[in-house]
This record gives structure tokens, C-alpha cells and sequence, in this order.
């Protein structure tokens, strides 16, 4: 990575922690409604991963904190703010929410509210890559809470045998709302769950972003050279509550300020500053630009843009006009 | 037309689209190497390989998931889940994801996959294994469901439900594999939606599907041969969505109505067709309408309760004699 890279990571990441805290305004003032889960602390992960990997070339899948790894991906963040306020210009028109932002023209194949749901779609999905023989590679981003489900062990299972072309990226935040994760998981190293399916694994510190994409770039090459799927754990934090209900009282305060001091953004910063390639006022002019295009573009769009219309309703639930419904005969 | 059996029917639409699509898969328990349980998926393995052939681990929900993930990238999944008391398991990937997928990302993406699985009571397999699910699926909006009754709707539905773009779930019957029908030589894809007159008749409208469209025209044929009455027997062989203006047409002819499930009547196939008689054509009935249903039990091992559990031609022609008086 050289220095372009990383100052242009560090905007990235400045913006992804600027438009997430932007979200938390626009939902206490009820312009956002449902639920509404956010990304700070965490940004290392989805951008030193997807920096190792091809946005919008390969296909990613995750949950349903999912607007950083859309627009990691390449969705427009004015489309991705119109759907949070449920608008017709938003990525699903509306019709998703927070948790279901789509953007499947930049191979952002979606947000699933259903903890552990992804796990076999990626797979699915390097299924069909594998068959058809291209060079892409799935990536599942998923909580280290999901790996509880039955789907995470029949996947990789399914993965394994099959040689799929899937990485599955853990972002281990220590939590699942709030339940700690020695409190719900007998093996707390996630990296080490994975061993009973014979795939090879690695953890990071997540809070690095130029650790996580040294990792990530050998558990991209891995898969992408079809040897199999990989998994790789990420060790995280989020700095806000679980979702906008959470008051975040379960955790000690001393574990966040500990956490606090690890900041993704700021460890970067600092580390650029130390070598003379930025200086405090170029962050902070790169700021301001941030804030000020999130509010003169992003919300300015969301804000001016219409609501799906009641006539809509009952679009999109079934194919329109498809020939097959009427045995081929239109 | 060639006579054939339901399965041999099934296997032919397989086979076919498999060989017209490189991107057809079936992917299931056993339908491998051993080529399914009831035999529908027989010489495939031989023929297409174990990547388009897929004998599956036993986690029906991540297989389903599978299959759903791969149709988002235009593969086309035959999903087989060997039995439907097993797709309760499969259910959060089929009614969370592929149901649902067009609609919450705003019609970007699709998950056009076949769900194929055989219900019902066959012989004394007890509670376990004698599940009828589909009005469970039939209550999930962004879902198909299709029921065959009759090999050549077996074939039919098989070939327009994998090139459909929608994801449809396709409720079969255990004790229909080794029923032999007509099916026609050339190719032939079943509508998706409507209904079917299997018999016509002009006293009455006994609708049924799948099992039990057999029961009605046994009974068509009792009523017919000893009671004098005609009556019509309306195959829905698709439960969602329902055929309303199907269902209206028939009463409109004969003024009264009757639906035979093979399911409790909570909730059900018959419950939903009693809504659509009421909201399509009250003034056209003669007489209240009735529903023929299973008791709610569990369905019992023992051979006599068994069949005490559910309704038979016997149970529809008294119910008929009753709503008619004579
Ligand atoms: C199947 C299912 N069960 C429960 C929930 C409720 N729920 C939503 S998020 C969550 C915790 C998940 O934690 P983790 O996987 O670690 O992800 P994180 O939120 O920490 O990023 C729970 C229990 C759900 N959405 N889906
Ligand atoms: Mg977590």
C-alpha cells in the first residue's frame, strides 16, 4: 500500500464514521425509522479487506450493518441514505430499510436480517461462480455472534467439501447485542472454530487497517486461486450500542475506553502524521469536506427525493409479466 | 402420449432442462448416486456429474440456502428436500430469503429456484413423516406453490417453474410416484397459476388438489352412478396464488361447493378457499359450502387410525348428500 493508498483509505474510513454518526442524527429526529445498526469502530475491517480484494468485481454479502460495505463496494451513499429515509430513489426504492441496503450492479448482493442467513447464500452464490467459471470470489461478512448458528457450521462444511471459492470474513466485535461472547461461545478464538472443517484460517487485529489487509491479501489470493474457502476473524470493536435501542450498558467502561484508544481512523492518522506524509489541518480539512458533502449532497438528496408510491405497493413481490407463469404462452 | 409414472415424469423434466441449461442443477439428499428416494432423479448422476448432481450433506436450511445463493447468480436450482417434514428446517432460507429477496432489494435481485418435496400420509410412517405443509408455504407472499396431481402436471410444473423467475415450491405426494398417466410427447410446460376441470358436472363443485382431487372424482363417480348427481371436480393444482376467477366459474355453474384437504382444517387450503367463495360469490351458493379435512391429530402409526385421520371419497360423497338432501 503506499501513501496515496492509505490517505485514501483514511477518507474512506473518516467518511464511512462520518455518514454512520450523520445516520444517528437523521434517526433521532425520525426522518430513519425500524432498525438502525451502525459501523463506527469497525471500519478497519470492511476496507482493509475489500482493499485486498476487487469492489464491485467480487460479489460480497453481509448482515444488516451493511451501508459501509455497500458503499465500500461502490453503491452511491446518496442512494444509500435515500433508503434509510425509505425513499423511492434509495438503493431498494424504499422498500429494504437499514438492514436490506442492495446494490447488485456493484455485486453488493445484500444486507439479511436474519443472524447467520448469509452464510449459505455465499456459498450458493461460489457455487454459481465456480460452474460458471469466472474469477471472482465471494466474501460473507458476518458477526462473531452468528457463528452460533446451525447455518455457519452446515456451510462451511458445504465449502469445504466443494472447494467454493467463498471467504468468510469475522468481524468480532465481542458482543452479540449484549451478551459478551465467553458468555454465549465455548471457543472464544473464532479463528480456531473453523479447524473441524479442514479450512485454513487467520486472526487480525481488526482495528489496523493496514494489518487487516496484509491478512486479507493472502486470504484473497487463497480462494481466488481456487484452493478452497478461507476464514478469516477480526478482532473489533463498535463504539455505539448494538442497534439505536441499546444503551450500551453492559459493557464495562473500562474495556471502552481501551478500545477507544485503538480507533481505526485516528491509529492511521497518527501514523501518517508520524511520518510526515499529513499534517492535523489537512485531516481536519479533509473533514470538514466530508461533513459538508454529506450534508449539501447525501442528505440534501435523501431529503428532496419522493416516497414510493401506495399504488406500488404490490410491485416487485412476484416476476412482472413472466411467460412461464402461463406455461410459456404469453 | 405415453403413459408413464409420476416419477419417471419427474426424472423426464429433469433431464430435460438439465440438458437444455448447463446452469440446471438438482441438488438434494440421496438424489445422487442413488437417485432419490422415490427414484426421481435416477441416471442424472451418471449423466450430468456430481457438480450439476448434487448429493447433499443433511442441513436441509444451508442446502436450501445453497441452492437460493447460487439462482442469484442464474443457476437454476432443482432443490429437493426429501420429505416435507424436513422443509421446516429449510423454511427461514425459503420464506426469509427467497421469498423475499426481489421485494426488499427493490426488485434487483431474484432467486429463481425450484423447491421440490413429498408430503403427506402415505403408509403408517407416523407422526414424523406424514406432515402436509403446504399451507404453510402458501401463506408466504413472493412464493409459488404449485401441486401436482397427475404426472403430466408433475412434468409441466417442474419445466415452467425452473425457468420462471420467481421462486416456486412444489408440493408433491409420496403415494403418487408409481401413479401411471398420460404425459405428452413433445414438450410441455404447465401454467403456473389456474385451475383445471378434471370432470365436468353441473350439481356441485368439488374442488381438490393434489391427493385429493383423486378422492373427488371417486366420489364424482358414486355420486353420479348412485345418487344421480353431477358433480364438477376442480383440480387447484396452484395454492398460490389461488385461482379466484377459477373457483367463481365453477360455482357460478353449479351453485355449490365443496374443497377436500388432506390437511387439519385450521389455516388451511380449504379455510382460504371458504374466504374466496364468500368474497368472489356469495349470491351463487345454494347451500352453505363444506370442507372435508383431517381430524387434528398427529398422524397415528396404527393402520385404522390412520385412516380414521383422513377424509376419503366416502366422506365427500355423504358430505354431498347432506348439502344437497338427497
Ligand atoms: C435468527 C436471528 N436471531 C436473532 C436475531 C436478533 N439479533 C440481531 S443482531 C443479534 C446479535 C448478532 O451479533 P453478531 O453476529 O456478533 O453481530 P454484531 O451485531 O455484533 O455485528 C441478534 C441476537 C436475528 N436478527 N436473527
Ligand atoms: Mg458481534
Amino acid at each position: 500500500m503506499d501513501v496515496a493508498d492509505k490517505k485514501r483509505l483514511l477518507r474512506e474510513m473518516l467518511f464511512a464514521r462520518r455518514f454512520e454518526e450523520r445516520c444517528y442524527e437523521a434517526y433521532v429526529e425520525r426522518k430513519i425509522g425500524g432498525f438502525l445498526h451502525l459501523y463506527p469502530g469497525e471500519e478497519a475491517c470492511v476496507h482493509g479487506v475489500m482493499e485486498a480484494a476487487r469492489p464491485g468485481f467480487d460479489y460480497v454479502i453481509t448482515g444488516y450493518r451493511d451501508h459501509v460495505h455497500a458503499m465500500k463496494c461502490g453503491a452511491d451513499p446518496r442512494k444509500v441514505m435515500a433508503e434509510l429515509y425509505g425513499k423511492e430513489t434509495g438503493s431498494s426504492k424504499g422498500r429494504g430499510g437499514s438492514m436490506h441496503i442492495f446494490d447488485v450492479e456493484h455485486r453488493f448482493m445484500g444486507g439479511y436480517a436474519l443472524v447467520g442467513g448469509p452464510f449459505p447464500l455465499a456459498a450458493g452464490m461460489a457455487k454459481a461462480v465456480q460452474m460458471k467459471g469466472g474469477e471472482e470470489i465471494v466474501i460473507c461478512f458476518l458477526g462473531d455472534a452468528a457463528n452460533n448458528q446451525g447455518t455457519f457450521h452446515e456451510s462451511l462444511n458445504m465449502a469445504a467439501l466443494w472447494k467454493l471459492p467463498v471467504l468468510y470474513v469475522c468481524e468480532n466485535n465481542l458482543y452479540g447485542i449484549g451478551t459478551r461472547i465467553d458468555r454465549s461461545t465455548a471457543i472464544v478464538d473464532q479463528y480456531k472454530r473453523v479447524c473441524g472443517y479442514g479450512i485454513p484460517s487467520a486472526q487480525e487485529d481488526g482495528q489496523d487497517v493496514e494489518k487487516v489487509y496484509a491478512a486479507a491479501r493472502i486470504a484473497v489470493e487463497h480462494v481466488r486461486s481456487r484452493q478452497g474457502p478461507y476464514f478469516l476473524e477480526l478482532l473489533t470493536y463498535r463504539y455505539r450500542g448494538h442497534s439505536m435501542s441499546d444503551s450500551n450498558a453492559y459493557r464495562p467502561k473500562e474495556e471502552e475506553r481501551m478500545w477507544s484508544k485503538r480507533d481505526p481512523i485516528i491509529m492511521l492518522r497518527d501514523r501518517l502524521i508520524e511520518a510526515g506524509e499529513l499534517t492535523r489541518e489537512d485531516f481536519q480539512d479533509m473533514d470538514t469536506e466530508i461533513l459538508d458533502y454529506i450534508e449539501d449532497e447525501i442528505i440534501a438528496y435523501a431529503e428532496s427525493s419522493p416516497e414510493p408510491k401506495p399504488e406500488e405497493l404490490e410491485r416487485y413481490v412476484l416476476a412482472e409479466n413472466d411467460p412461464w407463469v402461463h406455461g410459456g404462452r404469453h | 402420449m405415453a403413459e408413464m409414472m409420476f416419477w419417471e415424469a419427474v426424472r423426464r423434466a429433469h433431464d430435460e432442462e438439465m440438458e437444455r441449461d448447463p446452469l440446471v442443477i438438482c441438488m438434494g439428499e440421496d438424489i445422487g448416486v442413488v437417485g432419490g428416494t422415490y427414484k426421481a432423479t435416477t441416471g442424472l448422476y451418471d449423466k450430468y456429474g456430481p457438480e450439476r448432481v448434487i448429493d447433499t450433506p443433511i442441513c436441509e436450511n444451508s442446502y436450501t440456502g445453497l441452492g437460493i445463493g447460487a439462482s442469484f447468480l442464474g443457476v437454476r436450482p432443482i432443490i429437493e428436500i426429501m420429505s416435507v417434514n424436513f422443509s421446516w428446517l429449510a423454511l427461514d432460507q425459503i420464506a426469509n430469503t427467497a421469498a423475499k429477496v426481489r421485494y426488499m432489494s427493490g426488485g434487483q435481485l431474484t432467486a429463481p429456484c425450484v423447491v421440490r418435496s413429498p408430503g403427506g400420509t402415505a403408509h403408517q410412517l407416523g407422526a414424523q413423516h406424514s406432515g402436509r405443509m403446504e399451507k404453510v408455504f402458501m401463506g408466504i407472499a413472493g412464493l409459488r406453490v404449485v401441486t401436482p396431481s397427475n404426472p403430466r402436471q408433475a412434468y409441466g410444473l417442474i419445466k415452467s417453474a425452473v425457468r420462471c423467475d420467481d421462486p416456486v415450491f412444489i408440493n408433491e405426494h409420496e403415494i403418487m410416484y408409481n401413479m401411471k398417466g398420460e404425459v405428452p410427447d413433445e414438450e410441455y410446460f404447465h401454467p403456473l397459476e389456474g385451475s383445471e376441470v378434471a370432470r365436468e358436472g353441473r350439481d356441485v363443485s368439488l374442488f381438490g388438489y393434489n391427493v385429493s382431487v383423486h378422492w373427488c372424482l371417486q366420489a364424482a363417480e358414486i355420486l353420479a352412478r348412485e345418487h344421480g348427481i353431477e358433480a364438477e371436480v376442480v383440480d387447484l393444482y396452484a395454492l398460490s396464488p389461488l385461482d379466484r376467477a377459477g373457483i367463481r366459474r365453477s360455482v357460478a355453474r353449479t351453485h355449490h361447493a365443496l374443497i377436500a384437504e388432506e390437511a387439519e382444517p385450521a389455516v388451511g387450503v380449504g379455510a382460504e378457499v371458504m374466504a374466496i367463495l364468500d368474497e368472489e360469490c356469495f349470491y351463487e351458493l345454494d347451500a352453505p359450502p363444506v370442507r372435508v379435512s383431517a381430524a387434528t391429530v398427529p398422524i397415528p402409526y396404527n393402520h385404522t387410525l390412520e385412516k380414521a385421520a383422513i377424509p376419503n371419497a366416502g366422506d365427500i360423497v355423504a358430505a354431498v348428500r347432506k348439502m344437497l338432501g338427497r
